[in-house]
C-alpha cells in the first residue's frame, strides 16, 4: 500500500479519540458545575484526558492542541493534588470549556483538511495566571490552616515531620490463606499485591518474599499462610473486605497494629513513582497536607472506573458498514433467486434436500441482517448530553436558570438518522429556553421553581423512536401565534376552525417568529422551518403540544432506520411498489358506484362515509397502462397525519421487509423522482419503487382542499 | 503516491487509447470511446418512473446497482423501436454517473487513430452528440460526445400530463 496511508489512518484515529474525550470532558465538566464543585474522580478524568491529548497532539505535530493541553493538565495536576483548592467552580468550568471549544474547533479544522492555525497561547496564559492566582491564595489558606491542624494533631506530629503520606494512616498486618485446592500459591499471592497495589492506596511489604522468583514459596505459603503488613489511610473495613474477596482467599485475619514496623518499605505503585519528581518541586515551599493522602486514597484508582465495556468496543468506519450493509442487502435478493430459481420447477423429483438446505441458508442470512442492522444502532445519548452544553451557555447569556433532564438515552436509532437529529434537537432545546421558559423572576411570580427544567426524551414507539422536548416554560401563545399568522398572510381558514395543534404547527412555518426581539440565539424566524426540512431528510415528523403557563413539548418522530423498511409489495401491470405497511390503514375492493369524478379529472371515492382522493398508481409507472377495470383492481388507504389517500393497484403481492436504496442521483434529479423515497430490490431481482406516502398524501390533499 | 498511481494507470490507458466502441442505430453506426465503458448486458426489465423525459426509460438492477437507462433513439429524437433479443444495454460510467445506455445492437471495438477522426461540421442536431467522424476501413462511424449524453439538457417537455394534481 501507498506510504501516506498508516499515518492517514493515525490521524483519523487521533480525530476521533481526540472528539470523544472532549465530549467525555464536555459532559463531566457539565455536570460538575451543577454540583458546583469537582469530584476527584473528575478532576481525575480531566487531568488523564488532557494528558492523553497533550501527548497525542504532540506525536501529531499540533503544538497549539498541545500546548493548550499542557496548560490545562498543570492545572489539574495541581488541583489532583489539592482538590480543596479555592477554585470557584463556574470560573474554572468557563476556562476548561474554552480550552474545549478551542481543541474542538482545531480538530474539527484538521479533519475538514485545513490547517490546525488558532493561537491560544492567550487562553494557555490565562490557564497559567488562574493556576498562579490558585497557589497563591490557597497557599496563604493552609498556611492558616496548618496551624490550627498542627494544634489538634500534637500526639501525632511526629508523622507530619517524617513522611507526607503518614499523617492520619495506620498500619495493619493481614495473614493470608488461600484455598487448598487451588495450587500455585505463589501466583495467587502475587495476584493479590498486584491488586492491591492497583486498587489501594497503600505502601505494604509481604512474606514471603520472593514469590515470583522461588517457586517454593508456593510451599511455605501453602504450610505458613502469606502475611502482608500494609499502612494506608484507608478504612479497616475496606482493606478488609477487598482481602477477603480476593480470588482463592480462604482465610483472611486481619489485626491493627499499634506501630509501624520499621521493616516496612515503601512500596510505590509505578505511576505514582514517576510523579513523585513533580509533586515534591511544587509542594516543597509549603507544608505537608493531609488532604494530599485523602484525595488519593480514599477511593480506588481510575484503573477501576473504566467500564470493562470500554476494552471490548472497536470502532469501525462507517462506510465500511454501509458496504458491509449493501453487500447484505444484496445476498438476501441473491438467496432469492436461488431458492426461487424457475430452473427448480424443471427439476424432476423431490427437493428435499434443498429445501432444507435453503432453509437453513435463509435462517441464517435472515440472522445476519439483523445483526448488521443492529451494528449500525447506536444510543441516542451522545446527542442529548450535546445539549448540556446549549443550556448550559444560553441560560448564562439569558439570565435564565434551566436544568436539562435526560431520559431514556440508551434508546438505540440508526446511525444516519442520529446526524440528522443532531441539528433540529439544538434548534428546538434553544427555542425552549429561549421562548419557552422564563426569567427566574416572572418564574416565581407564576409560583413555579425558579430554575426551569428542559426534558429530551427519547424512546421507541414502532417502528419508529420518538423524540420528545419537553419544557416547563409559559407555553405557546394560540392567539399570538394567530396574530402573527395573519401578519404573515399564513392563514387561509378561518382561525376558529383549527384546532390548537394545527395552529401550533404554525411555528414550524418558514419565516414565523413570535419573538419580539431577534436574539443572538433564536427568533430570526429561521430554526423551527429547518427543524422541519431536517426531519424530513430522514422521513420524520414534528408536532407540538402546549398548555399556556405550563410549558410546550415537542414530539419528533423519526424512523428507527432508513435502511430497512417493512412494506407491501402491490403489483400494477409489470410495475412494482412497495408502500411503508405502517401507514396502510386498509385495503379494500372498491365499487364503481363510490367513485366520483371532478371537472378536473380528479378522482375521489366515498368509503364508509368519507370522502378520500384516489390516485392510481399506474400513473406513477409512467409508461405501463392498468388495464383493470376499478372494481378488478384493489384500493389500498393510506394515511399520514390525519390526511388519507386511497391508492389504487391491480394486485397485493405480499409483506416483506425491503432493503432501501437510494434512487441514482441522475433520477433524483429529475421531477419524477419526487413521488418515491427509495427502491428495493425484490425476490425475483425486479426493482420495485418505495412511495414517498408523506408527500403523495399532502400533495393529493392539497388538491382536494383547493 | 500521485506518482505511483500515475506509473499503474499509464500501460491500462494506452490500451484503452483511440478505441472505440461502435454499436449500431437505424443504418448509421456510433462509436463511443472506450475508456467510459464498464460493461455491455443484456435488455433487463426497467422499471418505469415518471415524470422523466421520454428518452430515460426508468431504472433497472444492475447486480444490486441500481442505474438509469437511457434509450439513445429517444434521445437522437429518432422514431422508438420495439425492443428485440438483439437489443443491448452499454454501461458507462462517465462524470460520476453509471448509465445504461439502450442500442439496437453492438457491433464490436475498433481502433481509430486521431489522423483518421475529422471534426464533425457543425449543422443543426446532428453536432450536438456527434461532435466527431472516424474513418474506418468499414465506412464511416460518428463519434458521441458521452458527457453531451447525460448533461446537454434538452429544453425539457413540461411532464405534467401523468399526475393531475401538480
Amino acid at each position: 500500500m501507498s506510504g501516506s496511508f498508516p499515518e492517514e489512518s493515525l490521524l483519523e484515529l487521533f480525530i476521533f479519540e481526540t472528539l470523544q474525550s472532549l465530549q467525555q470532558l464536555e459532559d463531566s465538566i457539565l455536570a460538575s458545575e451543577q454540583q458546583d464543585s469537582l469530584k476527584p474522580e473528575d478532576i481525575n478524568l480531566i487531568f488523564r484526558i488532557m494528558h492523553t491529548i497533550k501527548g497525542s497532539a504532540g506525536v501529531m505535530g499540533y503544538t497549539n492542541i498541545s500546548a493548550l493541553a499542557h496548560a490545562m493538565e498543570d492545572l489539574f495536576f495541581y488541583l489532583r493534588a489539592k482538590p480543596k483548592a479555592p477554585y470557584d467552580c463556574s470560573e474554572l468550568s468557563d476556562l476548561i470549556l474554552q480550552g474545549i471549544d478551542f481543541t474542538k474547533l482545531e480538530t474539527i479544522k484538521i479533519r475538514n483538511g485545513d490547517p490546525a492555525d488558532g493561537d491560544a497561547s492567550a487562553l494557555a496564559e490565562e490557564l497559567a495566571a488562574y493556576l498562579q492566582f490558585l497557589k497563591n491564595r490557597s497557599e496563604s489558606e493552609t498556611a492558616e490552616r496548618n496551624t490550627d491542624v498542627a494544634k489538634l494533631q500534637q500526639p501525632d506530629a511526629m508523622s507530619q515531620t517524617t513522611d507526607a503520606g503518614a499523617a492520619g494512616t495506620l498500619c495493619y498486618r493481614a495473614f493470608l490463606r488461600f484455598e487448598e485446592t487451588c495450587q500455585l500459591e505463589n501466583i495467587r499471592a502475587f495476584t493479590v499485591i498486584h491488586q492491591l497495589d492497583e486498587t489501594l492506596d497503600c505502601n505494604f511489604t509481604y512474606h514471603p518474599e520472593d514469590i515470583i522468583e522461588n517457586p517454593d514459596s508456593a510451599d511455605v505459603i501453602r504450610r505458613d499462610g502469606f502475611v502482608i503488613v500494609l499502612e494506608t489511610a484507608v478504612c479497616r473495613e475496606v482493606v478488609a473486605d477487598f482481602l477477603r474477596n480476593a480470588p482463592y482467599v480462604s482465610v483472611m485475619e486481619l489485626e491493627q497494629l499499634q506501630e509501624r514496623p520499621s521493616a516496612i518499605q515503601h512500596h510505590t505503585p509505578q505511576m505514582r513513582k514517576s510523579e513523585l519528581p513533580l509533586h515534591t518541586k511544587e509542594l516543597a515551599a509549603r507544608m505537608p497536607d493531609s488532604t494530599l493522602q485523602t484525595a488519593g486514597g480514599k477511593k480506588p484508582k481510575e484503573s477501576g472506573h473504566i467500564p470493562p465495556a470500554h476494552q471490548t468496543m472497536i470502532s469501525v468506519n462507517v462506510a465500511k458498514m454501509d458496504k458491509l450493509m449493501d453487500l447484505i442487502g444484496e445476498l438476501v435478493i441473491a438467496e432469492a433467486m436461488v431458492t426461487q430459481n424457475p430452473d427448480l420447477a424443471a427439476v424432476n423429483g423431490t427437493l428435499d434436500n434443498f429445501s432444507k438446505a435453503a432453509r437453513q441458508l435463509r435462517k441464517i442470512s435472515a440472522e445476519m441482517q439483523d445483526v448488521v442492522m443492529s451494528l449500525r444502532m447506536v444510543p441516542i445519548a451522545a446527542t442529548f448530553h450535546k445539549m448540556g452544553r446549549i443550556v448550559r451557555d444560553m441560560t448564562r447569556k439569558l439570565n435564565k436558570e434551566a436544568t436539562l433532564v435526560i431520559v431514556g438515552e440508551e434508546t438505540e436509532v440508526d446511525k444516519n438518522i442520529i446526524e440528522h437529529l443532531s441539528d433540529p434537537l439544538m434548534h428546538l432545546v434553544r427555542n425552549a429556553l429561549d421562548h419557552g421558559i422564563e426569567s427566574p423572576e416572572e418564574r416565581l411570580t407564576a409560583g413555579k421553581p425558579r430554575s426551569g427544567t428542559v426534558t429530551l426524551e427519547a424512546k421507541h414507539s414502532g417502528g419508529d423512536v420518538m423524540v420528545m422536548i419537553r419544557d416547563d416554560g409559559k407555553g405557546l401563545h394560540r392567539d399570538k401565534i394567530v396574530r402573527r399568522a395573519l401578519e404573515n398572510g399564513l392563514l387561509t381558514r378561518d382561525e376558529r376552525e383549527l384546532s390548537d395543534k394545527e395552529i401550533f404547527k404554525l411555528i414550524f412555518h418558514p419565516g414565523f417568529s413570535t419573538k419580539d426581539s431577534v436574539s443572538e440565539f433564536s427568533g430570526r424566524g429561521v430554526g423551527m422551518d429547518v427543524v422541519v426540512k431536517d426531519l424530513e431528510q430522514v422521513g420524520g415528523t414534528a408536532t407540538v403540544d402546549s398548555v399556556p403557563g405550563a410549558g410546550s413539548t415537542v414530539t419528533l418522530r423519526i424512523p428507527l432506520t432508513l435502511a430497512i423498511v417493512d412494506a407491501m409489495n402491490v403489483g400494477v401491470g409489470h410495475s412494482r411498489f412497495s408502500l411503508p405497511t405502517a401507514s396502510i390503514v386498509r385495503s379494500f375492493r372498491p365499487n364503481a358506484k363510490d367513485l366520483l369524478l371532478d371537472p378536473h379529472g380528479n378522482e375521489w371515492i366515498m368509503v364508509r362515509g368519507g370522502c378520500y382522493p384516489v390516485l392510481r398508481l399506474h400513473h406513477l409507472s409512467g409508461t405501463v397502462r392498468s388495464t383493470a377495470s376499478i372494481e378488478e383492481g384493489i384500493l389500498i388507504m393510506v394515511e399520514d397525519e390525519g390526511r388519507s389517500l386511497c391508492l389504487f393497484a391491480d394486485e397485493l403481492l405480499g409483506q416483506q421487509q425491503v432493503v432501501v436504496k437510494a434512487l441514482p442521483d441522475y433520477i433524483l434529479n429529475s421531477a419524477g423522482s419526487k413521488h418515491f423515497v427509495g427502491c428495493t430490490l425484490l425476490g425475483d431481482g425486479s426493482i420495485s419503487l418505495i412511495l414517498d406516502v408523506i408527500r403523495l398524501t399532502s400533495a393529493m390533499n392539497a388538491v382536494a382542499i383547493s | 503516491m500521485a506518482g505511483n498511481h500515475a506509473y499503474e494507470e499509464s500501460p491500462e490507458e494506452d490500451t484503452q487509447r483511440d478505441k472505440y466502441l461502435i454499436f449500431s442505430l437505424g443504418s448509421q453506426f456510433y462509436g463511443i470511446e472506450i475508456e467510459y465503458v464498464t460493461e455491455i448486458i443484456g435488455l433487463q426489465p426497467i422499471a418505469g418512473i415518471p415524470d422523466l423525459p421520454e428518452y430515460i426509460k426508468g431504472i433497472i438492477n444492475l447486480r444490486g446497482k441500481i442505474i438509469p437507462v437511457m434509450d439513445v433513439r429517444l434521445r437522437f429524437r429518432m422514431e422508438p423501436q420495439p425492443y428485440n433479443d438483439r437489443t443491448c444495454v452499454i454501461v458507462i460510467d462517465i462524470l460520476d454517473e453509471v448509465l445504461g445506455l439502450i442500442v439496437e445492437s453492438v457491433s464490436e471495438v475498433l481502433p481509430i487513430p486521431p489522423e483518421e477522426i475529422v471534426p464533425a461540421p457543425d449543422s443543426p442536431g446532428s453536432g450536438r452528440f456527434v461532435t466527431r467522424i472516424g474513418k474506418t476501413a468499414h465506412g464511416v462511424k460518428l463519434l458521441l460526445d458521452c458527457a453531451k449524453l447525460l448533461r446537454d439538457a434538452e429544453p425539457e417537455l413540461p411532464g405534467n400530463a401523468i399526475q393531475p394534481n401538480e
